[in-house]
């Protein structure tokens, strides 16, 4: 790279820190700021435990329907999304939706939905139906694409129909897959659905948004404990969950 | 009777497959097609029962024209062909019982084939083809769980199954060692036999194909280079179909 290559570089860096105010003296105060908000979080209050349980009930529900609604909506898409199975134009639509669920982030996706159908847990469980398209469905896509011909092309020439095909030759060899994806999807459904309550999408993120906004920091330290809890529980049962398929 | 008459096949790349192959099976004989890789077999087979479009020429199978047929009018040619495959094609991850009765499945409707309820009748015809094959017991056995000549039995079962007006049988025994290559060959010739239909052989074991065929077939480069008894089989004709660097090796040897 040459010097001028460089000093353009550095030219760059240097205008961002200037247009994005950085300014030591700040990031200082906040520190202490910082401090001082944790220091009022601690200890963490558990006193509300009603409240604490049903935020967290509510992630778990939104989660765990999300999931159930995302793997029945994905599978579909998933086939129409294998290029293996379906004439181009099926699998052009396919993973255009595929594409399309994967575009927005889940909190635009919140936003949206608490747009539609107002604040709560059905809004989160309908943002995190449509992300399992986008995730779910691609995975499973691309698991159905590397399966073996052979069982397809023999269970075809007996004379089957396209959907007796997919039963009979496709199912058995991306059951496993489908299995161990939903499991994981849960997974990653109980993690997202502590967040998406910041946008209004109900579960234990909207518990933690009111109590920051009203200074409660001890709870809001309590919550942020219960969500580590609850992230770590849940990747622990999906692991022994997907060992025990697998 | 399966009269297939100027079979054209070009793939997308640009290889042609078949040039124009006309050949005739009728009554219960066994017509054993030979020749070297790229030759035409296995699309020859698949143009038959459509698992591969072919772009020009007709397939009859008793009278009926395959080639025009959709749909269901397809389905029900193709379950009227049984085929067996070289490397098997048994679903992996179902049992025998299910590899076999999946041959039933032109028959059933998809909610049946979803509940896996066959009629009572065809499950019987499944135990009674399995025993056939000599895999009795074999029911509950996970596909992936036996020998190669084990799955090709399952494979021969599940085409007998379908009870078939022809058996399509594409190098059953590449994939097999040559004592069990035999006992899978006789088996298929001997079946076909007994149940009156006629088999379209597709093999490279030129040895093998003579212990076995009355008739063969030569391709070569998509066309037909000779169609007659076994015994016409000579250094000359296997050098028109093979070639001559085939010719050079002794004769009866596998190429």
């Amino acid at each position: 790279m040459g010097p001028l290559a460089w000093a353009a570089g550095v030219a760059f860096l240097a205008w961002n820190a200037v247009s994005l105010e950085v300014d030591p003296a700040r990031v200082a105060r906040g520190l202490s700021r910082l401090g001082a908000v944790a220091a009022s979080a601690i200890p963490p209050d558990f006193e509300r435990a009603g409240l604490l349980a049903s935020g967290v009930l509510e992630s778990i529900e939104i989660a765990t329907l999300s999931t159930l609604l995302g793997v029945v909506a994905g599978i579909p898409v998933a086939v129409l999304a294998a290029r293996n199975v379906v004439p181009l134009p099926v699998y052009a639509a396919g993973r255009g939706t595929i594409t399309l669920g994967r575009t927005f982030h889940e909190l635009i996706v919140g936003i949206l939905f608490v747009k539609a159908v107002g604040f709560g847990p059905l809004a989160g469980v309908l943002t995190l139906t449509v992300n399992s398209v986008g995730f779910f469905s691609k995975l499973l896509a691309e698991q159905i694409e590397t399966i073996d011909r052979g069982q397809i092309e023999a269970v075809r020439a007996t004379g089957a129909s396209r959907a007796q095909v997919l039963i009979y030759a496709v199912l058995p060899q991306v059951l496993p897959r489908i299995i161990g994806l939903t499991i994981y999807q849960w997974d990653v459904h109980l993690r997202q659905s502590t967040i998406i309550g910041i946008v209004g999408a109900g579960g234990i993120g909207a518990t933690l948004l009111s109590a920051f906004s009203r200074y409660d920091h001890d709870f809001a330290l309590a919550i942020l404990i219960v969500i580590v809890a609850i992230v770590l529980v849940g990747e622990a049962v999906s692991a022994l969950a997907r060992r025990a398929v697998q | 009777m399966l009269e297939v008459q100027g079979l054209h096949k070009r793939y997308a790349t640009g290889d042609e497959a078949l040039r124009g192959v006309s050949l005739t099976v009728a009554g219960a004989e066994a017509v054993f097609v030979i020749g070297p890789s790229g030759a035409g077999k296995s699309t020859l087979l698949r143009c038959i029962n459509r698992l591969v479009e072919p772009d020009a020429g007709s397939v009859r199978l008793d009278g009926r024209e395959i080639t025009t047929l959709t749909g269901a009018g397809l389905r029900a040619a193709r379950r009227a062909m049984g085929m067996i495959f070289q490397e098997f094609n048994l679903v992996e991850r179902l049992t025998v019982m299910e590899n076999v009765l999946s041959g039933r499945l032109g028959y059933v409707s998809t909610w049946q084939a979803w509940r896996r309820r066959f009629p009572a009748a065809d499950v019987e015809a499944a135990f009674r083809t399995l025993a056939r094959v000599g895999l009795e017991g074999f029911e509950n056995k996970r596909a992936d769980e036996l020998s190669g000549g084990q799955r090709q039995r399952v494979g021969i079962a599940r085409a007998l199954v379908q009870r078939p007006k022809i058996l399509l049988v594409d190098e059953p025994t590449s994939s097999l060692d040559p004592i069990t290559s035999e006992a899978v060959m006789r088996l298929i010739v001997e079946l076909a036999a007994e149940d009156g239909i006629p088999a379209l052989v597709n093999i490279h074991d030129v040895p093998l194909a003579r212990a076995f065929a009355r008739r063969i077939v030569g391709l070569r480069e998509g066309r037909v280079v000779y169609d007659g008894p076994v015994g016409g089989l000579d250094a000359a004709v296997l050098e028109r179909i093979y070639g001559a660097a085939r010719a050079a090796a002794p004769a009866g040897a596998a190429p």
